[in-house]
């Protein structure tokens, strides 16, 4: 009998040291917590630079040269899962593509970047400028002249023209990037 | 005559005088709390409105106060209203029996430092907190919501289990100091705190004063992962606001009666008796904060079996030993 | 007439007219809370009287412990009010005479033998040592049996709720 009151008497006095022992862990904790300092950036004070990927406000890149990307070829129209994008295709003289108007209604749209995975042409880009609520709704509609910047974006250097074997003003047949001349398929007959 | 008005007037300034403070004290507690909290979440907390969020409480005052006060169409209305009331003011009628500094002597007047030194003040104490139940209660009941009701049920049930308690741990204070009167108990402490020699009576007090108070870890009436805000989740506005006035004011309250039952009351070395008052009161409400900041939510069953399980036989136990060492010395 | 007779009126007015509504009263809650005010009007009458520690025994036993059970029972069983019956004057009037004759008993008693009827209120006003130091010394016995009449209903009504859950359990493990 007595045997047994000893053991009891120890398993309970090791409970309450495991327990007082989690407390001490507990409060030792967030203790050590109140001393740290805080971590928090704030914000508008602090502005965390964001990484380039970041999908936000969007924007109409131009080529190296200049000109603008955006053929309206509407795959950023037919991609976009809230339908916020709209155009309207049209050619130039030079030969090139061009939208004659672009709206994106950033009402609606969800920052998804799909439009920019569709882009053959790196055109519509996404960047990590985030702070363009407004208090009036119809003010969220960007025009063709709101979107289009003046640089490459992420994609610095590529030209679709140059690649796309298209023929325009700057350059004809077999005159693009890796091209050959055209074969005259006559020369060919055995 | 002269001598009664003069005497009126007295009462009237200690009153208002002790009404500010406390008031003043809960609406920066909550400051104090939000501050804290921060830090030990490795936050800043508010700092928007003032330097260091000092004008964080005016700022929610005012809010609280221009808010609707939305009365549901199927509650019943007069209850309804009625409860927070009785939770705010039974709160604030507390300190009406806490003595907060030595008696004044003015032209062989004395003008003791207590609003009203009656002889069955801690008996008042306890009346007045077990009252504090019907407000919760009541106002999770009326609010014909059920998570209100949940949180009225669990409160009620909560509330007496650890009132029984809370009065039984200080049982042995009055033992040791021969009296109910909260001025004679802080007297009897003249040399030493009974902290000292009731340190089981301290510890049972001060878990069950948690449990009274409806603060982590022992906040199921208004638990928030599963009732949303338990008793008061269908009130608005100020209404509101006195629910969350009187949860700090509590908090005071009972950090003062902590103070006269075991540190002393306002005694204390160098500095006069109301700012040691006020020191105990703040030092316990940083110790209630540091605590919600560390433990997780109790769940029902293990707050009933703390409460009357470990809680009571403690207190009794306590009783008899304390008996047993007065009667032999 | 002094301002504690006039208190006393109105304390004691409210305490009927809070009582009546606890009687009449069809929701169960309402009729509780009004119970809970005439037991705060008592304690204050108890106040007027002098003996605060009546006063402040019967808000922590009835006003704070029984009521509040009370109410919790009531808030936990939704009870549905009973339909409308024509009113029971019978009953009524059965009840009204038998209070009527306890009433005037009292009344005449106390007329009777005025000096010995404020003896009672005499130990009530001491202060609450003296008022334990003649309970305990005069009517330990009383206190004691008291006590242990309690003590049997705990240890009853604890072995009721565990003798119903050993059979809740034993049913179990047939099933």
């Amino acid at each position: 009998m007595q045997p047994i009151i000893v053991i009891g008497f120890l398993n309970n006095m090791k409970v309450l040291i495991e327990i007082a022992y989690a407390l001490y862990m507990g409060f030792y904790t967030t203790l050590k917590n109140l001393f740290r300092g805080p971590f928090t950036e704030e914000y508008p004070e602090y502005k965390r630079p964001l990484p380039a990927r970041s999908r936000a406000q969007i924007i109409l890149t131009s080529d190296p040269d200049g000109q603008e990307r955006c053929v309206a070829c509407y795959l950023c129209s037919a991609v976009c899962p809230v339908d916020c994008i709209s155009m309207q295709a049209a050619e130039a003289d030079s030969g090139r593509r061009y939208a004659k108007w672009f709206r994106i209604n950033f009402g609606r749209c969800i920052f998804c970047g799909l439009c920019e995975e569709a882009c053959p042409t790196s055109a519509i880009q996404l960047t990590p400028f985030f702070e363009n609520s407004k208090r009036d709704i119809l003010k969220m509609v960007y025009e063709k002249a709101d979107l289009q910047v003046d640089h490459c974006g992420k994609d610095k250097n590529y030209n679709f023209y140059a690649y796309a074997g298209i023929v325009t003003k700057s350059a004809g047949k077999g005159e693009h990037v890796k091209e050959e001349k055209p074969v005259d398929v006559r020369t060919n007959m055995p | 005559m002269w001598l009664w008005t003069l005497g009126y007037f007295i009462l009237m300034a200690k009153i208002t005088l002790v009404l500010t403070v406390v008031l003043l004290l809960a609406a920066y507690l909550v400051l104090v709390e939000r501050k804290l909290l921060g830090r030990f979440q490795a936050r800043i907390g508010p700092n928007r409105a003032g330097i260091f969020g000092i004008l964080q409480p005016i700022a929610d005052g005012i809010k609280l106060l221009v808010k609707e006060d939305v009365v549901l169409d199927g509650a019943e209305r007069g209850i309804f209203q009625l409860a927070p009331v009785i939770v705010a003011s039974m709160a604030l009628l507390t300190f009406a029996i806490i003595p907060f500094g030595k008696p004044i002597i003015i032209g062989g007047h004395e003008i003791p430092m207590v609003i009203s030194d009656i002889n069955v003040g801690l008996l008042y104490a306890f009346a007045l907190t077990s009252l504090s139940v019907y407000g919760v209660a009541l106002g999770g009941w009326a609010s014909n919501s059920k998570y209100a009701l949940l949180g009225g049920i669990r409160g009620a049930a909560q509330m007496i289990s650890y009132e029984l308690a809370l009065g039984l741990s200080i049982v042995p204070v009055v033992m040791m100091a021969g009296s109910f009167s909260l001025v004679e108990i802080v007297n009897a402490q003249a040399k030493w705190p009974f902290i000292i020699v009731q340190p089981l009576a301290f510890i049972i007090f001060f878990i069950s004063a948690l449990a009274e108070s409806k603060r982590i870890p022992f906040d199921m009436p208004e638990a928030e992962a599963e009732l949303g805000a338990g008793y008061h989740i269908e009130y608005s506005g100020m209404r509101f606001g006195l629910f969350f006035l009187g949860e700090y004011v509590q908090m005071q309250v009972l950090g003062a009666l902590i103070a006269v039952f075991f540190l002393g009351g306002w005694r204390g070395p160098f500095l006069p008796g109301p700012i040691w008052l006020l020191i105990k009161i703040i030092g316990f409400s940083i110790i209630m904060v540091w605590i919600r900041a560390t433990l997780p939510r109790f769940r029902y069953d293990q707050l009933m079996t703390l409460g009357w399980k470990i809680l009571i036989p403690a207190a009794l136990i306590n009783i008899v030993i304390t008996g047993v060492f007065i009667v032999a010395f | 007439m002094t301002i504690y007779s006039i208190i006393f009126y109105i304390i004691a007015a409210l305490m009927i007219i809070s009582t009546g509504m606890a009687v009449t009263r069809e929701n169960m809650v309402h009729a509780v809370l009004y119970l809970v005010v005439s037991f705060l009007g008592s304690a204050l009458l108890f106040f007027l009287l002098g003996a605060p520690l009546l006063g402040i025994l019967q808000v922590i036993i009835y006003a704070g412990a029984i009521m509040v059970l009370f109410l919790f029972i009531v808030m936990m069983i939704r009870i549905e009010p009973p339909e409308r019956r024509a009113s029971p004057v019978r009953h009524y009037v059965a009840v009204g005479v038998i209070c009527g004759i306890y009433f005037g008993a009292v009344v005449l008693l106390m007329l009777v033998s005025e000096p010995a009827a404020r003896e009672p209120m005499a130990s009530a006003i001491a202060s609450p040592a003296d008022f334990g130091h003649y309970l305990f010394s005069r009517h330990w016995l009383a206190i004691e049996m008291i006590s242990l009449l309690l003590l049997v209903a705990l240890i009853g009504a604890l072995h009721l709720g565990l003798s119903g859950m050993r059979r809740r359990t034993n049913k179990g493990d047939a099933s």
